[in-house]
């Protein structure tokens, strides 16, 4: 399958990551390698097969709705880039 | 002392004949002295390794000491070390301090093993030679123009150069196997849910699996012992009683079946790495195991399949990297969204990049059902091939990559080169199944070949009992490097 610069683009938009235009070019070739690589999924028949998507039968565990954990912001925050009273500082987002 | 097996150093440790102190100053002397060659660590840290070591020596003074008490350990810098630097091999974590421990760091910890430092790795715990560490490339032990394999690069040369008596690693596609099969030591991938994901740093987590690397399967059964166990910290933690996987290493093998899948025999395998698995089986042979053919039919698929789902969850695990709340943050941007894609076009490293984008795309809008669902469907049809084959024999035998370790560089041009190195170590992932690698020779440039036995699910006790006693009829696992005796 043929990948375009514009759905490299779309796809680095969505993952939230910055190309510059020779990036977006090694890109455009690398994942095109790769998508040839992939396409041999697509010969194969998989009527009626089931998608797997873990080893085992798992089930989600439930917990009681009650606190569990000490609170640890103190300690979590002093590693973060930015912080002022308790919040995560970023940059403005509504006007 | 530094190629003392576990046993060893328990039982020197008890009998007061060494410190735990004077044993991990050995192997820091050592690791000091060699990885600015080796580059195997990316944070030593003495004084802390030292001050738990004579926490340990009390608890050994004290009648308190476990068998594991006072032995050093390197951890693989995925696993949350709780103060230590845990970068994961990434720019984007290269200042994040660890504010806990993963469940595998405190079991380790309880049992009373020294964390002797965090090694090096493929950024995220994405590549297969260790090159595309932030922190520079893992150099093998055996011959310093190859790469150790990786993720787990770094833990593999430490061990082999006996720069640490054990190792954490994790295997998403073969990266505790495969490292240990291109330096020449032992490592196992437990079967999916048997040891505890929390603080392990998610790369995909339907694959992800941390295990135990050193340099016998005996070693290897002690160490999984005090890993594997349930954790509700972690969604697909399986509830099993506690096992000891120590008491059936020696079981004569006698009657075991060993199938040999046609598809791990084919083209693609180069001569020298046939030759020595070949003569592994011989060995196999003369131990009293049967051994016939088998087919996994769907093998060639595990590598399109693999590196679809991989970067699928690897592109959901990786988009909490965003400069807010810890790690890398770009330095300047424009607005909230220049932060989120400049961060992350910064913090993060070709391969991982290359990764997310094809994960992003695998399940964007239109796309989900023909990659994302096929694939699932595919790994369905690979899982269905282990489980008739394990209906005619007991374990599974194979190389555990196709070549022996290339040289450094050999394959960054083109990543698809990389992935289908993979081949045989895949499948078993996605499958769930226990794996692992243990050394049965070496190729024609005296690199490393890794023998790799893949059991059914929850068989690590048998696995290891065949591998430990094909190392009692065997020498490989006892040679070193030239230059580290």
């Amino acid at each position: 399958m043929a990948l375009s610069p514009a759905d490299v683009q779309r796809i680095a938009r969505l993952a939230r990551i910055e190309l510059s235009d020779a990036e977006l070019e090694r890109a455009l070739a690398q994942l095109t390698g790769i998508f040839g690589l992939i396409a041999e999924m697509q010969a194969v028949d998989t009527e009626g097969i089931e998608p797997m998507s873990h080893a085992q039968e798992l089930v989600l565990r439930l917990r009681p709705d009650v606190v569990a954990h000490a609170d640890q912001r103190a300690e979590f925050q002093a590693i973060a880039p930015a912080v002022e009273n308790g919040l995560y500082l970023v940059p403005k987002v509504i006007e | 002392m530094h190629n003392a097996t576990l046993a060893e150093l328990s039982e020197a440790l008890r009998a007061r004949r060494v410190s735990s102190v004077e044993l991990t100053r050995l192997f820091l002397e050592r690791a000091q002295r060699l990885n600015g060659t080796l580059n195997a660590f990316i944070t030593l840290d003495p004084e802390r390794s030292l001050a738990q070591a004579a926490a340990a020596d009390r608890r050994i003074a004290a009648g308190q000491a476990g068998a594991l008490t006072g032995i050093p350990i390197a951890h693989k810098d995925i696993f949350c070390c709780k103060d230590w630097l845990t970068s994961c091999g990434s720019r984007m974590l290269s200042n994040f301090v660890a504010p806990y421990d993963a469940h595998v760091v405190e079991r380790l910890r309880e049992a009373g093993l020294v964390t002797l430092g965090k090694t090096n790795m493929d950024e995220f715990a994405m590549g297969s030679s260790s090159e595309t560490s932030f922190y520079g490339p893992v150099r093998n032990p055996w011959d310093t123009a190859a790469v150790p394999g990786g993720s787990s690069g770094g833990s593999a040369c430490a061990v082999a150069a006996r720069l640490a008596p054990a190792a954490t690693g994790t295997d998403t596609g073969g990266s505790i196997r495969q490292p240990a099969a291109h330096c020449g030591i032992s490592g196992l991938k437990p079967t999916y849910g048997l040891v505890s994901r929390y603080g392990m740093i998610a790369f995909a987590s339907s694959l992800d699996q941390g295990g135990p690397m050193a340099k016998s399967a005996a070693d290897l059964a002690w160490l999984l012992g005090a890993m594997a166990g349930f954790d509700p910290r972690d969604s697909t933690s399986l509830e099993r009683p506690a096992q000891d996987y120590t008491c059936e290493l020696e079981a004569p093998l006698k009657g075991q079946r060993i199938g040999l899948p046609k598809e791990y025999f084919g083209a693609g395998l180069d001569a020298d790495v046939r030759r020595a698995v070949e003569a592994a089986v011989a060995q196999y042979r003369a131990l009293g195991c049967e051994v016939l053919d088998i087919s996994l039919p769907n093998t060639r698929l595990s590598i399109p399949v693999y590196y679809v789902l991989a970067p699928a969850e690897a592109s959901s695990n990786l988009a909490r990297y965003d400069g807010v709340r810890y790690g890398f943050r770009a330095r300047d941007y424009a607005d909230l969204h220049d932060m989120y894609m400049k961060t992350r076009a910064q913090g993060f490293g070709a391969e991982v990049k290359r990764r997310i984008l094809v994960g992003t795309y695998v399940l964007s809008h239109g796309y989900y059902d023909a990659y994302y669902l096929k694939a699932q469907k595919l790994r369905r049809l690979i899982a269905q091939d282990f489980a008739r084959a394990f209906e005619r024999c007991d374990l599974i035998l194979g190389p555990t990559a196709p070549s022996v370790a290339f040289d450094l560089g050999a394959k960054s041009g083109d990543p698809v080169q990389m992935y289908l190195s993979d081949i045989y170590t895949t499948p078993v992932n996605l499958a769930g199944l226990p794996g692992l690698s243990i050394p049965c020779g070496f190729g024609d440039n005296s690199r490393p070949v890794g023998l790799q036995m893949v059991g059914n699910y929850f068989q690590e006790a048998r696995m290891l009992n065949a591998a430990h006693q094909y190392q009692k009829a065997t020498d490989w696992h006892l040679r070193t490097p030239a230059g580290v005796e």
